[in-house]
């Protein structure tokens, strides 16, 4: 639209959707007030964790969260202080974090590895075999607790970084496997052949050219599996004793809930935040990875 | 010439020369060492442990004995593994079904108004959230004292709004002048006629519980064609008589009394002031029984003990929901986003209601997106561990049993039948493949 046009259009126009866009305005108000109750009312439980594990100690077995807000002087930030303090607690975040990050680096490098064989390399039972690998996505994990459990036990790998990361690597790969390969038969042909005929080896034209050409499958995959790993519970109630990750550290407090939530509400506080800032930083990986999740 | 043509072409290509010898295993080496690892550990970590399991399931608690199909009968008798299926089959029909709903009537309100972004913030962030987290989240909600849970001092400051709670919901007479319990209230044994004045005494009353604008009790003159009286709080620290107003006694504001005929029916009432004195101006001739009204004793709100084995299931379902209402209405939201504006337009100007439109065209449009949020949805709650168990306490976990939680316990928590806990995992499995099948379909057809 030209400039010419818009001053032509300008004075009634705008007058007449000023005066409109208030009336439906107004006529929005009761859907406006709904939709803010129900943010609201989907806000409250988190901020209840939050207040809670701001309250005094002494207080917090009498006292409501919602009692800090009209009392300030109730809260203190001597729990987070505490739990900082507190070996058991910041070791399990750092096993969190070690399992976290070793379980999303080893899965992608090694899917991608994978996906580019099933994409660009050509072998006898190629497409056969790539199905198979989509197929164990039907495994649920449960299936595998009870044999890794003994196997684990006869190597050393019980309550072990290692065998929590080997343990989440497998589960991750095929699904992995199978995103990413969709995503590098994408790439176009020639540019992988005139590499090829270039001299390229495939391990050159793998991790100089595949791999940076497939950098937003792989972020929305790492954010994904990151956070899956980050927040599980399952593998690490099973296969983790001493070496525990946040999550285990905090079930084990929970058998005396209310006499241990000066401890509890901190530390699961401290435990959503990161997954809470991932999920902030990179918001909209995060639909395709939820809805991709459901075949693990 | 042509020999390297082939040769450039076969290079290209990712094939393996056509000649024998050292190239054909260099490009099988290749192969190898970009497979190899992710089939190791696939191998190894999946496939490995399903026939395991699979295996396992037959066998008994010690590994020896094959026992057949006797972990699966009790799979199907043992009380505990019943519940377990009954309850899993209850979130299966229940949730993903709710959640759908949920999240379409949320994404239709987005729809309708601009500046949606914190709403839809705030709904989406228990994604973000674990579900062990949220568990923990939300066993804090569901703390039955209403001083400590939020559901139940929400419920609590509905109730109270509604149907306030006793003043006095401890107190006792004092003397046997009255009688009667708190459910009915407490009545004057001895009628009055007007010009009568009733003194009803109780006790067993908490310091803290005497209202606070309490005075001085003080005994009411009588009235001329009336009755009056005071209600107090028949105790003096030190000592004292029952049934007599004495200083330092304190009158109890806010009682509700009754004059009641004498067929027991409830003529005229009033509350008593600070004193604790009350007056029925104009009685009409006949005996009276003043009484002091039930709801004076009626017990305040002790809280809904959501974490209870009746409502644990539902308990838990709704804290589910509300970690997932976010997911379906953004998967919704973009669903109704795609739908293109001039077909709603066209069936407007053909003169359909806003209803109709959606109903008749949204809905049948949206349709394959709601398959994909319920699908999705059935294939979490069919696993759904976390959640449970950090929200039900361990008391109550027999009562909120699923499949994956009773495969995990039988397991590891504490009965080790690893016999039982594969055959467990194998239902569950079973379960799974169908679902699966067809989620895997649509994503090969959508990908």
């Amino acid at each position: 639209m030209t400039t010419a046009e818009l001053e032509a259009q300008a004075p009634g126009a705008r007058e007449e959707t000023t005066s409109a866009r208030l009336v439906r305005y107004l006529s929005k108000t009761p859907v406006y007030l709904f939709l803010a109750f129900l943010g609201l009312l989907w806000l409250v439980p988190t901020l209840g964790l939050f207040f809670t594990s701001l309250l005094q100690p002494s207080v917090v077995g009498t006292s409501g969260w919602w009692e800090i807000l009209s009392e300030p002087s109730l809260g203190t930030l001597d729990n987070y202080r505490e739990i900082l303090d507190n070996e058991a607690i910041t070791s399990a975040l750092l096993t969190t974090l070690w399992v976290s990050l070793g379980a999303t680096i080893l899965p992608i490098f090694l899917a991608a590895l994978a996906a580019y064989a099933f994409a660009w390399l050509e072998f006898p039972g190629r497409d056969w075999l790539f199905l198979i690998v989509v197929a164990l996505l039907v495994v649920p994990i449960q299936m595998a607790l009870i044999p890794i459990f003994s196997l684990y036990n006869d190597l050393g790998l019980f309550d072990t970084i290692l065998g929590l990361i080997l343990f989440h690597t497998a589960f991750g790969l095929p699904f992995a496997i199978f995103l990413l390969r969709n995503f590098f038969i994408g790439i176009p042909k020639d540019l992988l052949e005139a590499a090829r005929i270039d001299g390229a080896s495939e391990m050159r034209i793998f991790l100089r050219l595949i791999l940076p050409l497939g950098l937003p499958a792989v972020a929305s995959l790492a954010i994904f599996q990151f956070l899956w790993v980050w927040n599980d519970l399952l593998v690490a109630l099973t296969f983790a004793r001493d070496t525990q990750p946040i999550t285990v550290a905090i079930f084990s407090q929970m058998r005396q809930f209310s006499a241990n939530i000066e401890i509890i509400a901190p530390a699961a506080f401290v435990s959503l935040a990161i997954p809470l800032a991932v999920f902030f930083a990179f918001q909209r990986y995060f639909v395709e990875g939820l809805l991709a999740g459901s075949v693990k | 010439m042509s020999e390297s043509v082939t040769e450039a072409e076969a290079l290209a290509r990712g094939l393996p020369p056509d000649d024998e010898g050292p190239g054909i295993w260099q490009r099988y080496g290749v192969v190898a060492l970009f497979l190899g690892p992710a089939l190791v550990l696939l191998a190894v970590w999946v496939v490995y442990p399903t026939i395991r399991t699979i295996i396992r399931s037959f066998y008994d608690r010690s590994g020896d004995e094959f026992i057949g199909l006797d972990n699966y009968q009790t799979l199907f008798s043992d009380d505990t593994l019943l519940t377990a299926i009954r309850n899993n089959v209850l979130w299966l029909l229940i949730v993903p079904a709710l959640v759908t709903a949920i999240g379409l009537v949320f994404a239709v309100l987005l729809e309708r108004v601009r500046f949606s972004v914190a709403f839809k913030v705030a709904v989406f962030m228990p994604m973000a959230i674990s579900l062990f987290a949220a568990g923990v989240i939300w066993r804090l909600m569901y703390e039955k004292d209403p001083d400590q849970g939020t559901v139940n001092a929400a419920i609590a400051v509905v109730k109270d709004a509604v149907s306030p709670s006793g003043v006095l919901s401890a107190a006792q007479p004092s003397t046997d002048a009255l009688e009667g319990g708190p459910r009915g209230g407490l009545v004057l044994k001895t009628p009055l006629a007007a010009g009568g004045v009733a003194q009803l005494g109780l006790t067993g009353i908490r310091s803290s519980d005497v209202p606070a604008d309490a005075e001085q009790a003080v005994v009411p003159e009588p009235l001329q064609g009336g009755i009056t009286g005071v209600v107090w709080r028949d105790f003096k620290p030190g000592g004292g008589t029952a049934g007599e107003v004495e200083d330092e006694e304190l009158g109890l504001p806010g009682v509700t009394v009754e004059l009641r005929d004498d067929s027991g029916r409830s003529v005229l009432d009033t509350r008593t002031e600070a004193d604790g004195t009350f007056a029925f101006e104009e009685v009409e001739a006949g005996s009276y029984r003043p009484a002091i009204g039930p709801d004076t004793f009626s017990e305040p709100f002790a809280g809904v003990s959501w974490l209870g084995a009746s409502l644990i299931t539902p308990a838990i379902m709704l804290s589910y929901i509300w970690v997932w209402a976010g997911f379906a209405m953004v998967v919704i939201a973009a669903g109704l986003a795609a739908i293109p504006r001039d077909l709603l337009e066209a069936a407007r100007t053909d003169g359909a209601t806003e209803r109709q439109v959606f109903r008749r065209v949204t809905i049948p449009l949206l349709a394959p997106v709601l398959t994909v949020v319920f699908i999705t949805m059935l294939i979490y709650v069919l696993k759904v561990f976390d959640i449970v168990i950090a929200v039900a306490p361990g008391s109550v976990q027999d009562d909120a049993n699923v499949i994956a939680l009773a495969m995990w316990r039988t397991s590891f928590g504490g009965i080790n039948d690893f016999g039982l806990g594969a055959a467990i995992a194998v239902f569950l499995f079973l379960l799974v493949i169908p679902i699966l099948a067809v989620n895997i379909r649509r994503f090969r057809r959508e990908v």
